[in-house]
């Protein structure tokens, strides 16, 4: 019924790859196979003759539909724009990796899940500093730990890095117990930033709290005083 | 000096990079456009839809690309899928407009129309009136130039499947011609 199967299968193949041959994307192989083909039989290449006319007419049917309107970029990029607001208003403050990585540093690895409630206490000041940042910045949201542009809350400030070994409820009670606050963090080093006082202490002033502070040795692994200005 | 390869743009589009969204769109967006155009019939305004549809996709599936097969093979898969799943959604009578008059304008006269009309018009019209399942391997193999793996993987069909479709699609195409009264003497 079909000549393809009334042919000898090795030129029923050769014939199948004459499109393939005539666009030039057959392997080098096939197209050897081909031209070898084509070379010895006069009615593969009368049929060859005729898929080129077939490419040369598909090329310029397809060359004659035109190009689509600037609507269809407008469109595109308009919804880009759009994806790309809702994902900054979704990540800008990534609140969530950030707790996570606050664990993370002032946990020790061994950290059981028993400190998850202590956890929540974390979860309160972090919450008050987002708070903070949402309603003082209002719509730039920005990612707390790395804002440096814009103005800084006032009072006084130390930078600690916190003992390995201390876990939630144990930097939580040290907050409570110096009436201190987050502010950012962690800073390379693994270093948060922390309201000591809410308002501005002399140098001696600031030199005490930040003394009294480091003698929680089971907390704190190092603390220093720091400017109020950044 | 080299233009940047298409996956080293859409490596940039993974990271946001709105530019090389642009590039990239510049690039190939032709292409895709004429390729769904064929597939949905001609409907110039659902396919400029369609391709914007397309380059979304991209830019937000742009971090799964393996680079695998070529960019432009990845366009052509998503755009097919684009415009067959636009296609289900329309009532069929609105389908190929396009071809039935291709196919009413062919059964005129034949001899008539061999007369008017040159051998490579017939030719364009007569690609026209292929299904759309025809024309659209027709079109991947010549126009787009893509190899029988290519094909496979944009179709979704075996690499054999890939070779006898555009087989009947070529036959198919001599039967139009020879009812336009061009008898090519093959098949």
């Amino acid at each position: 019924m079909i000549a393809i199967r009334d042919k000898a299968p090795e030129r029923e193949d050769i014939e199948t790859l004459l499109p393939w041959h005539a666009a030039g994307t057959l392997s080098r192989r096939d197209a050897e196979r081909v031209e070898q083909a084509l070379a010895t039989d006069a009615e593969l290449a009368r049929r060859y003759e005729l898929v080129r006319e077939e490419l040369a007419e598909t090329i310029h049917l397809n060359e004659t539909l035109g190009a689509p309107s600037a609507r269809a970029m407008q469109k595109l990029f308009a919804a880009i724009d759009a994806e790309s607001a809702n994902e900054n208003r979704r990540t800008s403050f990534d609140f969530g990796g950030w707790l996570a990585g606050l664990i993370e540093q002032v946990s020790p690895r061994t950290l059981a899940w028993s400190a998850a409630a202590a956890g929540l206490a974390i979860v309160l000041q972090a919450g008050l500093l987002a708070g903070f940042f949402v309603t003082e910045r209002g719509a730039t949201y920005q990612t707390a730990s790395y804002d440096h542009t814009t103005s800084t809350p006032q009072g006084a400030f130390a930078l600690v890095r916190f003992n390995p070994e201390a876990n939630a409820a144990d930097i939580t009670k040290f907050f409570a117990a110096h009436k201190a606050t987050l502010v950012e963090g962690p800073q390379p080093g693994g270093v948060y930033r922390i309201r000591v006082a809410p308002t501005a202490l002399s140098q001696s002033e600031l030199a005490k709290v930040v003394a009294q502070m480091s003698e929680d040795k089971g907390v704190v692994a190092f603390i220093v005083p720091a400017r109020s200005q950044q | 000096m080299q233009a940047t390869s298409d996956e080293a743009l859409i490596s940039r589009i993974a990271a946001g990079d709105r530019l090389a969204m642009q590039v990239l769109f510049a690039r190939h967006h032709v292409r895709v456009y004429r390729f769904v155009l064929r597939l949905v019939g001609g409907n110039a305004t659902l396919a400029e839809d369609l391709i914007s549809d397309v380059f979304l996709d991209v830019w937000r599936q742009a971090a799964k690309f393996e680079a695998r097969s070529a960019a432009s093979t990845w366009l052509l898969a998503i755009a097919r899928f684009k415009a067959l799943s636009a296609l289900r959604r329309k009532p069929d009578e609105e389908l190929d407009e396009e071809t039935a008059e291709a196919i009413e304008d062919l059964s005129d006269d034949p001899e008539v129309t061999a007369q008017k009309k040159d051998k490579g018009e017939i030719l364009r019209k007569c690609l026209t009136a292929l299904s759309p399942e025809h024309r659209e391997i027709i079109d991947l193999v010549y126009y787009h130039e893509k190899s029988v793996e290519e094909v496979a993987s944009i179709v979704g069909i075996p690499e054999a499947t890939v070779k006898t479709r555009m087989f009947y699609a070529r036959k198919k195409l001599s039967e139009l011609l020879k009812a336009a009264g061009v008898d090519r003497g093959w098949p």
